[in-house]
């Protein structure tokens, strides 16, 4: 058997962990692997060309930019921040949930792009959950605070990626049924989102958990 | 019946829109660098099929040597944040309503047109009708944003570049990592590391198995810091030749659970520096690695359920 494809697998690790740009690793990789294999050079341009080509339908994730872009033009992100701004009276872990169950939610019906660490964390629930905190134990030290903060990007990270794959048309479904597919199977992608409901549900609850216990370390911190 | 040629038609169309707009950009040193990234992104939409594999592939290096030498930038992009405030007040939630069009066009048609008998006339082609109606619900709250908000002619366009050029190359990165996919199907990679894998796992143990697939795609994740990139690995090594053909496990738990299981790995890695790093530094924390460290706790519990899933569900 000939193991020196497998190199395009180490050349695909070893560039993305070198931070090479990795449009320019794939296809470094691609051609690789091909030549590898054993296959002259204008074989492998035209065996990734065809690959390339046959996976166009990954693109029509991007037709829905226009539509959320222009209803940005309107307000949709500050419309999103105010939905936030409701819980202002609640404690650090719950305002927290109600902003992950807002990512999950609001990913899982493909407006992944109206919340974000710029847009959302730094200009409002880092702060919300810092002013709830402080309203409920007096001011904190500077690891506390830390550690709030940091559980406001973990909960955006978290919402985000356990709820956007419920969306049909997102990139990483695509992929998916494009890989399988090389392989003779075909799937529906309603089929493949259904399945990211189980996994979604559970980070709910694991992350949702860890943040009302939150509240309670900061309580305790206080004495 | 509406095929998918007619969807690449579209986006195609948006992608020259990108183009032309940035081409136009003068705040924007990189314009015509993007310029020709959306223009060739453009001509693969429209006649991918007519100019041949081996067109295509120069296409793609071209793609691959524009993106990859730093010619692919933003410019400055003009945000009156006063007047989307004042806006915002002024249209108040219904502003979510014409946004939920797309998905309940997507979904609501897709189940419409899969289980009653509005599906044997045959409008779409088959197994493609999602996207079709996504684009479908996308035409919808467009023509409902044009109806009720009355913007420009042009602005879903314009917008829509902004955004995109929020993104970049990164937005081609998923079908070049298929592409690769493929390649790697092609060059028989899968065969040579299900091979290696089979002879390692003891044979039969199935759980270790799915172990292995979800524990490596969080490794590989970890290591490239995208899960994107782990997934065609870990698919063409274990998940296809040795769970779904080997031991017959569902291909949709494999995949969509298995890519869950490479985010847990996203949320314990520096190297994923959008997600992790870059919010240290907004939030202005003393250690960088601070987010990470807090997501650990909840990655890897969860990567025990995604190994769990796949094992107790996705062999029926």
């Amino acid at each position: 058997m000939n193991y020196w494809p497998l190199l395009g697998i180490l050349i695909v690790v070893a560039g993305f962990a070198l931070r090479l740009n990795p449009m320019l690793v794939v296809t470094v990789a691609a051609l690789a692997t091909g030549l590898l294999h054993g296959l002259d050079l204008a074989a492998v341009i035209s065996t990734f060309g065809k690959a390339f080509n046959d996976n166009r339908i990954i693109e029509i994730v991007w037709i829905v930019l226009p539509v959320i872009g222009v209803l940005e033009r309107f307000g949709l992100q500050q419309r999103a921040a105010a939905v936030i701004r409701r819980m202002k009276s609640a404690t650090t872990g719950r305002i927290l949930l109600f902003y992950m169950l807002y990512r999950q939610l609001s990913a899982a019906v493909g407006l992944q792009s109206t919340a974000g660490h710029p847009q959302m964390v730094r200009p409002l629930v880092a702060p919300m959950a810092l002013a709830a905190a402080e309203r409920e134990h007096g001011a904190l030290d500077e690891a506390t605070a830390e550690r709030v903060k940091s559980f406001a990007a973990a909960t955006d990270n978290v919402g985000l990626f356990f709820g956007e794959d419920i969306f049909l048309a997102i990139g990483s479904i695509v992929l998916i049924q494009q890989i399988l597919m090389s392989d003779g199977y075909n799937l529906p992608p309603l089929q493949l989102a259904l399945w990211a409901i189980p996994s979604a549900v559970a980070a709910f609850v694991v992350h949702g958990t860890r943040l009302l216990l939150l509240d309670r370390s900061l309580k305790g911190r206080a004495r | 019946m509406i095929t998918i040629q007619w969807l690449y038609v579209l986006v195609g169309l948006m992608f020259a829109g990108f183009a032309a707009f940035n081409g136009l950009d003068r705040t924007n040193p990189k314009r015509l660098g993007n310029a020709a990234f959306w223009g060739l992104m453009a001509l693969s939409m429209f006649a991918g099929d007519r100019i041949g594999d081996f067109g295509n592939g120069l296409l793609v290096l071209g793609l691959a040597g524009i993106a990859g030498f730093g010619l692919v930038g933003r410019g400055a992009a003009v945000v009156d944040t006063q007047e989307r405030e004042a806006r915002a007040l002024r249209f108040g939630d219904r502003l979510f309503l014409p946004a939920l069009i797309v998905p309940a066009t997507a979904l609501l048609g897709t189940l419409i047109y899969s289980y009653t008998p509005v599906g044997r006339l045959g409008w779409f082609e088959p197994k493609r009708e999602t996207y079709i109606l996504l684009a479908l619900g996308v035409i919808l709250a467009l023509a409902t944003i044009y109806a009720w908000l009355k913007p420009p002619a042009l602005a879903p366009l314009q917008d829509g570049r902004r955004l995109m050029d929020s993104i970049g190359w990164a937005a081609v990165l998923p079908q070049a990592l298929a592409a690769l996919g493929a390649v790697f199907a092609a060059a028989g990679v899968g065969d040579i590391v299900g091979a290696a894998a089979t002879s390692v796992i003891p044979h039969g143990s199935v759980f270790l198995t799915v172990a292995v697939f979800g524990i490596g795609m969080a490794l590989f994740t970890m290591i490239m810091g995208n899960a994107f990139a782990a997934f065609p690995v870990m698919a063409a090594a274990i998940g296809i030749p040795v769970l779904i053909r080997g031991y017959g496990a569902n291909p949709a738990a494999v995949g969509a659970v298995g890519m869950l299981a490479g985010f847990c790995g996203t949320l314990m890695t520096p190297m994923a520096a959008n997600f992790n790093l870059v919010p240290a530094a907004l939030l202005e924390l003393r250690d960088q690695n601070a987010v990470v460290k807090v997501q650990v706790a909840t990655a890897l519990p969860l990567l025990l359920f995604n190994i769990m899933l796949i094992y107790l569900a996705g062999f029926q």
